[in-house]
């Protein structure tokens, strides 16, 4: 399929974006790997009149850690991530997740904060992002704000962000000592049709969990049920009631059967993939959360 | 409303340079002005890796890259691995191992197989695996096309 033509602009700093987007408003529309955009406008689902490329943004660029917190800046490639030495050592579950994203050539070219954009359900950064409880800085004319990533996804393709807001990077708690995550998910397709991520954060030999679904509804939901029935129980005790409280709650999860499954299952999927996933966060949190995977 | 643009890359390492439309797909622009017709396009929509050049040495799928994109960058195509009319040691792995059997998504598995030895000479099976999932075989030829990356490694 051909693109309708439109005008192309290659800003090179927030400011001259801000101004292009300021003169063309709703006509316009930012992109950096395109992987996402470029589909929607091939389908003709979108249409825009400009396209601005943000990846001679110097101020989008990099990524670092900021204290207690691993700063991924807006033109990181999910390849970069997987393979940045800075992500493997302070977030090792969220490189390993970034290195399942779709295949090589997607993960070449796309960024997390275009995925996190687009708020395609059928995604895997957001339910672990928001297990991870990270933090999204958007950024307009007007200055900064931070969203918690918990709060961004709104419904599908539709998220807090509006319209003169960019993503400018994502602040991901760097992992601490104690403290796991996993991430698991399955599909036929190439994007996941459910995705389970799990935290395990032992605090004095307490264990807290933080469990989230992924793709299975048109935003991550927190599976608040499965977390108020094993609050408390130690991880070697979980075998005698996650079980039960995985399949209570995934039964409850509201979905629709569509190309990536029936909804029984795709809730029997989410039932298994929380299990596995939370196994894996508790291990990893054993292992001073190192070796996450 | 066109967008005429002006760009200089290396293809297949030669300095290029080509005046694009701002819409044009890499693609088109791989298979029309530059009549390299090894880069197959198939699936359309970044799933199958028929279209797969390589840019700066990674994989990328030309269907839903914007030519423009490349200013400045190296593009590898299938016709860009032989050297001197001596094929690749990917290329001759394939031959040797009978990997193809219709061809369709012959350049993109040699293309990709050689980004992946590129970052991994000694990559593991699963590894292999992994890397390749997201090139689609549509005849199911994959026991020769994975006998032949493994004769690399």
């Amino acid at each position: 399929m051909f693109l309708v033509p439109f005008t192309h602009h290659r800003p090179a700093s927030l400011d001259e974006v801000f101004e292009t987007l300021g003169r063309h408003g709703d006509d316009a529309a930012v992109y950096a790997g395109g992987t996402e955009l470029l589909l929607a406008l091939k389908a003709r689902v979108l249409r825009y009149e400009h396209l601005i490329d943000l990846k001679q943004v110097k101020e989008l660029s990099g990524i670092r850690v900021e204290g207690k917190e691993l700063v991924i800046g807006a033109l990181a490639t999910h390849h970069q991530i997987a393979n940045s030495d800075v992500v493997k050592a302070h977030v090792p579950a969220y490189a390993a997740l970034s290195e399942e994203v779709a295949n090589i050539r997607v993960r070449a070219a796309g960024t997390l904060a275009g995925n996190l954009a687009f708020a395609e359900p059928h995604s895997d950064p957001p339910s672990l992002l928001s297990a991870m409880d990270a933090t999204l800085v958007l950024v307009s004319p007007g200055g900064k704000r931070a969203v918690p990533m918990r709060a961004f996804i709104l419904s599908e393709f539709t998220t807090a962000r509006e319209e003169n807001e960019l993503i400018a990077e994502i602040r991901i708690p760097v992992t601490a000592a104690g403290e796991g995550f996993a991430y698991r998910k399955f599909g036929h397709l190439e994007r996941p049709a459910v995705g389970a991520s799990a935290g395990c954060i032992m605090r004095e030999g307490k264990p807290s969990y933080r469990l989230w679904f992924g793709a299975i509804g048109d935003h991550p939901l927190q599976a608040t049920e499965i977390e108020d029935a094993i609050a408390g129980v130690p991880a070697t005790s979980l075998p005698d009631v996650l079980p039960r409280a995985a399949r209570d709650c995934a039964a409850g999860i509201s979905t629709a059967s569509d190309l990536h499954g029936s909804a029984d299952y795709k809730q029997h999927l989410a039932s298994v993939l929380i299990q596995r996933a939370l196994a894996a966060a508790c291990e990893a949190a054993q292992n001073k959360g190192g070796a996450n995977a | 409303m066109l967008d005429p643009t002006h760009i200089r890359f290396v293809l297949n390492g030669a300095e290029t340079e080509l005046t694009v439309d701002a819409a044009e797909l890499l693609v088109d622009m791989l298979r029309g002005p530059c009549k390299l017709k090894g880069t197959k396009r198939s699936c359309d929509v970044e799933v199958c890796g028929a279209c797969t050049v390589l840019v700066d040495g990674l994989p990328v799928s030309s269907c839903t890259t914007l030519a423009i994109d490349i200013d400045g960058k190296k593009v590898t195509t299938i016709e860009g691995l032989s050297q001197n009319g001596k094929l690749s040691k990917v290329q001759q792995a394939f031959l040797d191992h009978a990997a193809m059997q219709c061809g369709f998504c012959t350049s993109g598995m040699v293309l990709a197989t050689t980004a992946l030895l590129e970052q991994k000479p000694h990559a593991s099976e699963a590894e292999i695996r992994h890397f390749l999932h997201g090139n689609i075989c549509r005849c199911t030829g994959y026991v020769k096309i994975l006998e032949a990356v493994k004769s690399l490694v």
